[in-house]
């Protein structure tokens, strides 16, 4: 079996420029300059934050899941990862992980996928792609094409070797978290994820938090 | 049964067309190693296109073979898989880079090499987007025709070769659609020789669904998503 490595983190809350309780089923939309660190807390434990990045300076250059897996031949996130662009461009690095391992693979719940998963009567339910529309839909720069297969923190997809995938108990617990430091000028999109139909968030949706660190150097330093 | 279509790719190379919904598309490998990006787009309407998470959650799998579907974003049905020979397609691998390719086979360009030159799947993709007016926006996880890629139970991806000369899949296609296709090397092949199957594409009309198909029976998400993709159409047919 695979080994969790937790990897702690010094920063101190009291230190934060922002923080921030994104309640289950919200969205979050934020700017991190270079050099910036952005942890996201699983308050309660086994919640799924979907998360998407896009480059600031060129908005259409979304979040790679495949170019990110494929260049560390590994399809989990943990400390160390470097999440790249569809364009190669490098957005953030992880560099604290008490959890250990993150999904690149389950992408976010649609009402629309949900009636493929589930069952039709499931439309209404909320979701996260609809967070995410909602969110994009409030900033010029992006269109329904930058909505691309995303993370999910804290949230446990395994895959075997015989090729099957599933969602399973999450791996997570109150209070872990990942820190992610921007590599550039980044965009992050967090839908607090919705979902009641499987075991993702435990079957019961709860609060992340968010918190941003400057620079040591300060506002933009790298 | 209509007269069929059939083009060739060699190494490296690209193609993209519109294909009607009902049409049986196979591809079939010369050669060992053969790797096919493939990307799926509504025809009408791009910003509904091929979605890697949604296929693959619903379908409870990291692979595609007969009996499974590409699923678009909107809960429907783009293509089915109705007949393979090759036994494993990889969802998960992306395509070949401009920067991954003069790495792994050596830098090559058209002005040394002539069309002999080393093509990337990210050069061949864009320039067949942009072809109908899209961009690398709409860049997103291919499916790999032809390459198996197994996770270990930490993650690892490892590529492994499958015999793949002679073999081939056949898509149904269930909506009218955009297919984007490079014929360039698996981003995780180890080989350092610049993989040479041709892919030949062969289109007909397809056998008309039976009561018993393969894929709408695989499980009760691919008849649901069957279900939403056959509402689709019949709100867009006229009444008259």
């Amino acid at each position: 079996m695979s080994t969790f490595q937790a990897v702690a983190s010094e920063r101190n809350a009291a230190d934060a420029v922002y923080n921030h309780i994104i309640a289950a089923g919200e969205g979050w939309i934020y700017d991190l300059f270079p050099g910036q660190v952005l942890r996201i807390v699983d308050v309660e434990g086994n919640q799924a934050v979907d998360t998407l990045f896009y480059s600031k300076e060129d908005p259409g250059d979304h979040y790679s899941a495949v170019r990110t897996i494929t260049r560390q031949n590994n399809i989990y996130l943990t400390t160390g990862s470097v999440l790249v662009a569809e364009s190669g461009r490098e957005l953030l690095q992880i560099t604290a992980d008490t959890c250990g391992r993150h999904d690149t693979l389950g992408g976010a719940c649609s009402a629309q996928s949900n009636t493929v998963r589930y069952s039709h009567d499931t439309l209404p339910m909320h979701n996260c792609r609809d967070t995410f529309m909602l969110m994009l839909a409030g900033r010029d720069e992006f269109t329904k094409r930058d909505l691309a297969p995303n993370v999910n923190f804290f949230m446990n997809v395994p895959v075997t070797p015989e090729g099957e995938l599933t969602f399973a108990d999450g791996v997570s617990g109150p209070g872990r978290y990942v820190e992610l430091t921007a590599l550039a000028p980044v965009t992050v999109l967090i839908s607090n994820c919705p979902q009641l139909n499987n075991p993702c968030n435990a079957y019961n949706p709860t609060p992340a938090q968010v918190l941003v660190w400057n620079a040591e150097g300060g506002e933009g330093d790298v | 049964m209509t007269a069929s279509f059939s083009i060739t790719m060699g190494p490296g190379g690209k193609w993209s067309a519109y294909i009607g919904k009902g049409k049986s598309v196979t591809l079939t490998a010369a050669g060992d190693s053969a790797n096919v990006s493939a990307l799926l787009y509504h025809a009408a309407y791009p910003s509904e296109r091929y979605n890697m998470p949604d296929s693959l959650k619903a379908q409870h799998t990291a692979f595609y073979t007969a009996g499974h579907v590409l699923m678009s974003d909107q809960g429907r049905v783009l293509a089915s898989i109705i007949e393979d020979t090759a036994g494993w397609h990889d969802p998960l691998g992306g395509y070949t880079t401009r920067k991954g390719t003069d790495g792994k086979y050596g830098p090559t360009s058209y002005q040394q090499e002539r069309n002999a030159w080393l093509r990337s799947g990210e050069e061949n993709l864009t320039v067949e987007l942009y072809r109908h007016n899209l961009t690398p926006r709409d860049l997103s996880a291919p499916v790999n025709f032809f390459s198996k890629v197994v996770c270990e139970l930490d993650g690892t991806m490892r590529y492994v070769p499958q015999p793949t000369d002679g073999r081939s899949v056949t898509l149904r296609t269930e909506m009218d659609v955009l297919l984007v296709v490079s014929n360039t090397p698996h981003p995780l092949n180890p080989s350092a020789v610049y993989p040479g199957a041709a892919v030949e594409i062969r289109i007909t009309d397809a056998a008309p669904m039976t009561e018993d198909d393969l894929c709408v029976n695989h499980c009760g998400e691919n008849r649901r998503a069957f279900e939403n993709t056959w509402n689709a159409y019949a709100l867009m047919k006229g009444a008259n």
